[in-house]
């Protein structure tokens, strides 16, 4: 029962970063200079009305009572009105994330799977031709701006060929599906509606190549490096000399420990992948908590913004477990080192 | 002993590429085996023992490995040539191998069942049953006596001991009931008392199977008491060959010379100096003999042509100037 | 105690001259072996030559870009949106601004991003590693490393484009966002390094025969991390080149009229996809050097051996 211990410490440690987080978004939000009271009732309200603002948003407490107050109604899903949309921050970032979330996971699984078989392929030839149109591909996908796929895809894909829609995430005249997880692909599928999740489709399918191009790079790079590594292996060399086949090593007893390095890097991905869709979900019109995020910013919305951070913090940090349990998963070694601690 | 050997290695060159250039790792190496015969093969660390053996069972990595020439014949077919699917049937089966560390020769991340289901099932073209999958993979396990054989099957490597993860190798080798096993340095990275269960195992498994065997090793102690005959080999090249007894009794060549004085005697008072020197590099290795660097006797010759072996007496073969004239006609 | 006891074998005295000849022998051996390995991998050198390249142009950005006066205020709109020639050899932006005299000047921008961040955030991420990773497991590695994962739970990008949008938007305030989110990689970095090594002997010794704990830290421990470091740094070089160039890119870094190339492709997206060139050669040029970094940085990791980046 090791490995629950194990990663219940994890979670625990996990809540005590995310509470170490609230209070850096809380700083962050604090610094600004100006006047959160004034700012939310604009340069014309009178003094009286900035001041009843300012106390019932209890500004004029101490910072450490302040942050308490904040915490406690974070903790409820209260994070305020915003000041962008004028509506509670919290229904928007129910709306808002499920689309993220959409293009995130979609990007990833774009990048887990092209990454991996490419990077496979690029070990299985390492040194020949391939290999090399291979690895310089990963190389401009690794250094290439997120944004500057996004702006190199549009004008390709979307306004030169006219493969795929430019914007957006469904055409016009195409009604939604109802909303159950709120990812329109999903939610069509669910419904049975295949027309609409084809048309979902299609506007998924160009912002997340965008999004997944860094990882999926980084994804072949590793593969490729941690499965030549491998190849030359005693164990590989010991199954090899029982007359284990070339294809039952290859795809058993080679690909399970090279695959350990790329998932424990998946959570790095995510995070980038996290990040960029801010860029992306903005070149491509994508209405999710990131574009929303990134309007937040540029607007100045504290409250919008320190929800955002919050929530992607939450979200990185369940990744971030996520991908210790598959690696613990795959890993006897740590799994049962992480046993044997206890 | 007289018909054809069980396994010919002839004139076996091995080349690792690299930065820098071409490694030249063997430069020539001749063996044979016949049935039912257990050979020897010593020489310092990194002259080239595991290579060569690797090299027999094509498993060594390439590149940067190649075998720009020679033969490996085992039952008169040469290996390297071989299909690999053909390969595939001798590996396990006709040739087995131990090696060296149990540690790195053992998946990480598979239990112990795993790798040897996985070696029962392709240690036959037929299609077995679960049941008799599960016979054969327990069988090896109570030979090389590992307790609790059920267990052990669902461990991974990293839950044993160094002496439990050797018998396991030892077991996998043995599934497919080979003719010819290799052993590399057997128990080598354990400690001295469990190096000599695992010897002894070894020599009894080796007698009751009737198995042809290489072994591998640099204490020439255990050479003497589990080998036929012996080997020498020196930075990639076979310096000498002898019948253990005679080899003991009558070293020739100078390397040879240097070993058994490096060997600790309990009568003679500490450890004596060993041979001064060490290994040269593989990139530019000394023309000629490629001891004669570090060789007491070393003569012009040496320095410039490669000796041949010189047969002195019945199956004493040595690989020096020193024995030009002393050669016999067989 | 005083009792001398004869020493079984003789060993042949070596005086700390010779010892020091030969340390410094060994290093020179050590040195001229990685820059072995380094030229071996061409692909290495292409990556330095691309960054003195880059590093040239931008020093002497006002002598080699042909239109230096196109980096000020300045419009002409008679020459506006050119497509490539070879007066102006990636065509003129939508006010008649030479590109590739702004592309120049952008490396300036993008450099000196990325040299402040470094400088900035390395000292204090460094030092906080060593010192967390020398008092392993007392309290002061615990307030350490546990303010260091808080930094690191939320994607950097993030959290620097949150303190960025919160400041006045300019180059400064963004190095500012971007080094308070940079100095944990480095912590985490040296602190897994200077963990394993606060036990092995040389450290242990120098504890035992009563050195300070600067002199353990910076004399015994730093030199041992400092491959990894540069190999870091090389490779970050890239990424906050990057991230300065996305948050020009949503107008929290450099700020129009100036050059930043970010800012460049954010004005330049407008015109896609008719005069594409406007937003694609400065990205390109955002490539180039990111490239060139990354290229280097794989060399340095291949020719000190610091797998751990």
């Amino acid at each position: 029962m090791g490995f629950v211990t194990f990663i219940g410490r994890r979670i625990f440690q996990s809540i005590f970063v995310l509470l170490g987080l609230s209070i850096l978004i809380f700083i962050i939000a604090r610094i600004m200079p100006g006047d959160p009271a004034r700012v939310a009732m604009g340069a014309r309200a009178p003094d009286w009305v900035v001041e009843n603002l300012r106390e019932q948003m209890h500004l004029n407490d101490p910072l450490p009572v302040q942050y308490g107050y904040w915490l406690r109604d974070a903790l409820q899903g209260d994070f305020g009105i915003s000041l962008f949309t004028r509506r509670n921050v919290a229904d928007d970032v129910r709306e808002f994330l499920p689309a993220s979330l959409e293009l995130v996971f979609t990007s990833g699984i774009i990048a887990g799977v092209v990454g991996i078989s490419l990077g496979a392929i690029s070990a299985r030839y390492k040194d020949t031709w391939i290999d090399g149109v291979l690895r310089m591909f990963s190389y401009f996908g690794v250094v290439t701006p997120a944004f500057v796929f996004a702006i190199l895809f549009l004008l390709l894909f979307g306004l030169a060929l006219q493969w795929l829609p430019p914007i957006g995430r469904l055409s016009d005249g195409i009604p939604k599906p109802p909303v159950i997880t709120g990812m329109i692909t999903v939610d069509a599928l669910l419904a049975g509606q295949f027309a609409t999740f084809w048309d979902a489709f299609k506007h998924l399918l160009m912002p997340a190549l965008a999004l997944s191009m860094g990882a999926l790079a980084q994804e072949a790079r590793i593969t490729r490096s941690s499965m030549a590594d491998n190849l030359s292996k005693d164990y590989i060399a010991a199954e090899r000399a029982l007359g284990i086949p070339e294809r039952v090593i290859m795809s058993r007893f080679l690909l399970k420990p090279s695959l350990i390095p790329t998932i424990s890097v998946f959570a790095l991905d995510f995070a980038a992948g996290l990040s960029n869709a801010f860029l992306v979900e903005l070149i491509f019109n994508w209405p999710g908590l990131s574009r929303y995020g990134m309007n937040a910013m540029l607007r100045k919305d504290l409250n919008a913004i320190s929800a955002v951070i919050l929530i992607l913090g939450i979200t990185f940090t369940i990744a971030n477990i996520v991908v210790d349990l598959v690696v613990g998963a795959l890993d006897p070694r740590i799994r049962l080192s992480a046993e044997r601690s206890e | 002993m007289d018909d054809a050997p069980l396994l010919e290695i002839k004139d076996l060159h091995v080349h690792f590429h690299v930065y820098g250039g071409i490694l030249r790792v063997l430069d020539g190496v001749s063996f044979v085996v016949h049935r039912g015969e257990k050979v020897g093969l010593v020489g310092e660390t990194g002259c080239g023992k595991t290579t060569t053996m690797k090299a027999t069972l094509r498993v060594l990595p390439m590149p940067p490995a190649r075998i720009p020439g020679g033969q490996i014949l085992f039952q008169g077919q040469d290996l390297l040539k071989m299909r690999d699917d053909r390969l595939r049937r001798v590996r396990g089966r006709g040739i087995s191998m131990i090696f060296q560390d149990p540690t790195a020769a053992l998946n990480p991340v598979f239990t112990i069942g795993q790798q040897i289901r996985a070696v029962v099932r392709h240690s036959t073209e037929k299609r077995l049953s679960r049941s008799q999958i599960h016979d054969r993979m327990i069988q090896p396990i109570r030979e090389v006596a590992l307790p609790d054989p059920e267990r052990m099957l669902g461990s991974y490597p990293i839950q044993l001991s160094g002496g439990m993860r050797q018998r396991v190798c030892i077991a996998m080798a043995l599934v497919a009931d080979p003719k010819l096993l290799i052993a590399d340095e057997p128990g080598t990275s354990l400690d001295v008392t469990i190096q000599d269960q695992i010897l002894r195992l070894l020599g009894r498994l080796v007698e009751e199977k009737d198995l042809s065997v290489i072994l591998i090793t640099h204490t020439l102690g255990i050479v003497r008491q589990l080998t036929d005959r012996v080997y020498v080999m020196y930075a990639g090249t076979m310096v000498e060959v002898a019948g253990t007894e005679e080899l003991f009794r009558n070293p020739l060549h100078p390397y040879t010379h240097g070993l058994m004085e490096a060997v600790p005697r309990l009568t003679g008072g500490g450890v004596s100096d060993g041979i001064p020197g060490r290994i040269p590099n593989y990139l530019h290795p000394p023309p000629g003999c490629r001891f004669h660097p570090r060789c007491p006797h070393v003569m012009d010759v040496c320095r410039q042509e490669k000796p041949g072996f010189y047969r002195v007496s019945g199956d004493h073969e040595v690989a020096c100037f020193l024995y030009r004239d002393k050669e016999r006609s067989a | 105690m005083g009792e001398v006891i004869p020493a079984r074998h003789s060993h042949p005295t070596i005086s700390l001259e010779q010892v020091k000849l030969m340390e410094r022998q060994t290093r020179r051996e050590n040195l001229g072996r990685a820059w072995y390995k380094f030229s071996r991998n061409s692909l290495s050198l292409v990556g330095a030559a691309m960054v003195l390249l880059v590093l040239l142009l931008a020093i002497f950005a006002p002598l080699v870009a042909p239109y230096p006066e196109h980096v000020k205020p300045f419009t002409d709109f008679a020459n506006a949106k050119l497509p490539p020639s070879w007066a102006h050899p990636f065509g003129t932006d939508e006010i008649g601004r030479d590109i590739l005299s702004r592309s120049i000047f952008g490396f300036r921008y993008a450099l000196w991003m990325g040299v402040v961040v470094l400088s900035l955030v390395v000292p204090p991420g460094v030092l906080l590693g060593l010192v967390a990773g020398y008092f392993q497991g007392t309290r002061i590695d615990t307030i350490i490393m546990r303010i260091t994962d808080i930094f690191l739970a939320v994607p950097p990008l993030i959290l620097a484009l949150a303190i960025a949008s919160i400041l006045k938007p300019n180059l400064s305030n963004a190095m500012m966002a971007v080094s308070l989110m940079w100095w944990p990689w480095y912590t985490r970095l040296v602190y897994g390094l200077a963990s394993t090594l606060r036990n092995e002997y040389f450290v242990v010794s120098a504890e035992v025969s009563g050195a300070s704990t600067a002199h353990i830290l910076f004399r015994e421990i730093l030199p041992n991390v400092i491959s990894p470091i540069f190999t870091k740094i090389s490779l970050d070089m890239g990424w906050v080149i990057i991230i300065g160039s996305t948050l020009s890119f949503v107008g929290l870094g450099v700020q129009p009229p100036e050059p930043g190339l970010g800012t460049m492709v954010a004005s330049g997206a407008k015109y896609l996809p008719d005069q594409w060139w406007i937003a694609v050669f400065p990205a390109l040029a955002i490539v180039l050097i990111v490239l060139g970094f990354n290229l280097l940085g794989d060399g340095l990791r291949d020719m000190l051996g610091a797998e751990e980046i």
